[in-house]
């Protein structure tokens, strides 16, 4: 393996544009063609990284996407906590999703809370020949009987649903109906549908405003509303992310009434659309809703970033711009109290992480809200790409994250990332529990960015000290320098090491 | 003798079954030994055989007993005229669950408990047209071998007959199904002898029988009997038995299809004046307009 390190920044990007080139080689000529137009290396003043998304992956190039059903079960509707998600279809979606996403929350789990137990239909063949509808109703009628506190049942559509064409709404409404008006969500997330896991947002998104906003209209409040009321959006709390954003907000003097999705709850979901602001984390899962709410009920709604104190700082005040002084006040305490904390890990991590390079690939949101917090520790990031973004995705990228030269890469190929760190050399790696290992047999360190390798949080002040603990444990442990091959001379350290 | 795997499909509603009974029962006369399955959901391919329709399908015994695999097959096979075996797949009430994977499951279960043992014909009765994967079994790999299709002059029935024809080309070279001939079920249309003989020739096959329309039909089906049970003395149940020999004596001179555009359909029906020529100018215009 040859380490270039390029400095010049031109260099760079002849580097990664050769580089490019090289991994499109190896393709037959039509994949080749498809293929190049999703990497790129980003220009500085261009408004989004010049690639494509969002279209259909190429068959046996080793996407690391997800489906449809990933998007609604795994994603937006799972970490509802007080709901009963049911994997309408065959056992093995829902068997090898569950409690895959470490969606933390409060509650005595199989009593008002199952975000970690698996309930699926189980389909057998004669499901699939006389319909799964009856059996849907079985289970539903089970569910309550033997989990009376659930606050409402929503069913997550596997494949064979869309195929045999079950009618699965009809069932929702009856059992609704029975259990005078419970919330009973039919979502069509069959995994077939869409190119990507981003699809299975947009349709949960839909089924929020359908099923729930919709049904529930009339009823009257729950709560009484206040004048800071605020909704986080698009926090699925991995590892307590949220409740680290969410002390924040509260000690600025916002009242946080839901969390969408993480430790969130069905009574929060209701009480949104009377929020006075929807502070929204995820846009690509959640930006449907948001957008819904602000058309239907006027709510506003503001991204922001909570990956380390550069963006926290930006983020918090952007927030307190849509309320008044008081508010404004709070945001700028909140950063006043937490900068001796900052400061304290910079000054211990940046001088063991300053310079170092990493290489992302990630969903959501990640690829580009985690840079910030990179830099803040001294560090680069080199590369970047999305498994499911859009073009929106790409254009926040170009235009708040990513410095010029850096390479872009939508829907990377298992080939194409591996080639790209073999020739980039970068110190970090941070990617899914599928790459995790490969990288790391590499001899590269690696983070997983989903689940942030069983640790967490990362989001606001208190998980950055963790983020900068976790990135400094995995590229300063002392195992890389046992990692050369002991046989090969010109890898010295190693055998120094043996020496002593 | 080695087995004859046979197959009878066509438009909706086209007399499959009704010809299929009868044909076979005709078969049985000249002592071959017979199964038939009826791949219908209707459950109505062996009424005629067994003077009721089936009540114990496959499908509907093994939804009750949990799983296909709970089942024996003397437990669905019912014995019908001339010794004939007679087993229904059954399936879902219209608009629920997944008729195809029905078909599938039911086949793959006869062929597992020896189903085919000991006969001279299987004979499959498929429902209408080759609507999804699951309708298409019976002429896949060591299914079906020889497929008649039923049709009539009758604009639609050549259509479905052609499709027909390209889910048999489609399976011609994987699993050697090939194509018996047509059988045409007179619907007293203009010209219809030469319209069938004409669409048998663009398809590369032939026209087996031409049966003619005959209301004794209609008196045995109301007694649920065939022809050949009910009039044996009849000229229909003669047709019927012509047909049959006609099928008999077909054996391994079934072919691969060539079926026809859409196209081609119509200047067909145009060669025989049946429409007259049309130009596109005159596409989508009512009677009243052209």
């Amino acid at each position: 393996m040859s380490v270039s390190t390029p400095t010049d920044i031109a260099e760079v990007k002849e580097r990664n544009r050769a580089l490019i080139q090289e991994v499109l080689e190896v393709y037959p000529a039509k994949a080749a063609k498809r293929r190049a137009k999703h990497l790129n290396v980003h220009e500085d003043g261009k408004s989004d990284c010049g690639v494509k998304s969002n279209i259909k992956s190429i068959p046996g190039v080793m996407t690391i996407r997800g489906c449809a059903y990933a998007g609604s079960k795994g994603v937006v509707w799972g970490p509802i906590k007080d709901m009963i998600h049911i994997s309408h279809g065959p056992v093995g979606c829902g068997q090898y999703s569950w409690a895959a996403r470490r969606n933390y929350y409060i509650g005595t789990t199989g009593i008002d809370t199952f975000v970690t137990m698996q309930f699926t239909s189980d389909f057998q063949e004669k499901d699939i020949v006389f319909g799964g509808d009856k059996k849907l109703a079985k289970i539903m009628d089970e569910i309550e009987m033997l989990f009376p506190l659930n606050k409402g049942i929503t069913v997550q559509s596997e494949c064979p649903i869309g195929l045999i064409g079950d009618d699965i709404e009809a069932v929702s409404k009856m059992k609704s109906k029975e259990y005078d008006g419970k919330t009973i969500v039919p979502v069509r997330c069959e995994g077939f549908r869409g190119v990507s896991q981003s699809l299975g947002h947009h349709i949960a998104n839909d089924a929020v405003r359908d099923w729930v906003f919709d049904k529930t209209e009339d009823k009257p409040a729950a709560f009484e509303p206040g004048p800071y009321d605020v909704a986080i959006i698009g926090d699925y709390n991995i590892g307590g992310d949220a409740w680290s954003s969410r002390i924040l907000l509260e000690e600025m003097g916002l009242r946080v009434i839901a969390q969408w999705s993480g430790d969130g709850s069905i009574a929060e979901l209701e009480a949104t659309p009377k929020a006075k602001l929807n502070v929204l984390h995820c846009y690509r899962s959640m930006n449907y809703i948001s957008r819904h709410m602000e058309e239907k009920y006027g709510v506003p709604w503001v991204e922001y970033n909570f990956f380390g104190p550069t963006k926290i700082e930006e983020s918090l005040r952007k927030i307190a711009s849509y309320f008044d002084e008081s508010i404004q006040e709070g945001a700028e305490r909140v950063i006043a109290k937490y900068k001796a904390l900052t400061e304290a890990v910079i000054a211990k991590y940046k001088p063991r992480l300053e310079g170092k390079k990493v290489m992302l690939y990630v969903g959501g949101l990640r690829p580009r809200h985690v840079i910030g917090a990179y830099e803040d520790l001294g560090m680069e990031v080199v590369g970047t790409g999305y498994e499911f973004g859009h073009n929106d995705d790409y254009q926040r990228t170009a235009q708040h994250y990513v410095k010029d030269g850096t390479l872009i890469y939508d829907d990377v190929t298992g080939y194409e990332f591996e080639k790209f760190v073999e020739k980039i050399q970068p110190d970090l790696v941070g990617s899914g529990i599928k790459e995790k290992y490969v990288f790391q047999k590499m001899g590269v360190p690696f983070r997983q960015m989903h689940s942030w390798d069983y640790s967490g949080p990362y989001h606001g002040y208190d998980g950055f000290a963790i983020f900068a603990r976790d990135m400094d444990m995995a590229i300063n442990s002392p195992v890389w320098k046992m990692a050369p091959t002991p046989w090969k001379k010109d890898d010295g350290d190693y055998m120094a090491i043996a020496a002593e | 003798m080695s087995l004859r795997q046979i197959a009878f499909y066509g438009k909706g509603g086209i007399g499959k079954s009704t010809t299929s009974q009868n044909t076979l029962a005709a078969l049985a006369d000249l002592g071959q030994r017979i199964l038939i399955v009826g791949c219908d959901p209707k459950a109505d391919s062996t009424r005629l055989m067994l003077h009721a329709k089936a009540q114990d399908t496959i499908l509907s015994l093994a939804a009750e007993a949990g799983s296909v695999e709970d089942l024996e097959l003397e437990d669905v096979m019912k014995i019908g005229y001339k010794d004939i075996r007679c087993v229904e797949s059954g399936g879902p009430e219209p608009g629920v669950g997944c008729a195809g994977r029905g078909v599938i499951t039911s086949i793959n279960f006869l062929e597992e408990n020896g189903a085919y043992d000991d006969i001279d014909y299987v004979s499959y009765d498929v429902l209408g047209d080759v609507v999804c994967g699951g309708f298409a079994m019976p002429i896949r790999e060591n299914k079906a071998q020889e497929i008649y299709i039923v049709m009539s002059g009758e604009m639609m029935a050549m259509y479905a007959a052609n499709n027909i024809s390209k889910g048999i080309l489609k399976y011609a070279n994987s699993g050697g199904v090939r194509l018996g001939g047509l059988v045409c079920n007179e619907r007293q249309t203009d010209k219809e002898l030469e319209l069938a003989e004409s669409l048998a020739a663009k398809l590369g096959t032939k026209l087996i029988h031409f049966v003619p329309r005959d209301n004794i039909v209609q008196h045995a089906e109301l007694r649920r009997m065939t022809v050949i049970e009910y009039a044996p003395d009849s000229n229909q149940a003669n047709e019927y038995r012509q047909l049959a020999e006609k099928v008999h004596n077909n054996s391994g001179n079934g072919i691969i299809p060539t079926p026809i555009t859409m196209d081609e359909l119509e200047d067909l029906l145009m060669e025989h004046g049946i429409m007259s020529a049309v130009d596109e100018s005159q596409i989508g215009l009512t009677a009243a307009e052209a």
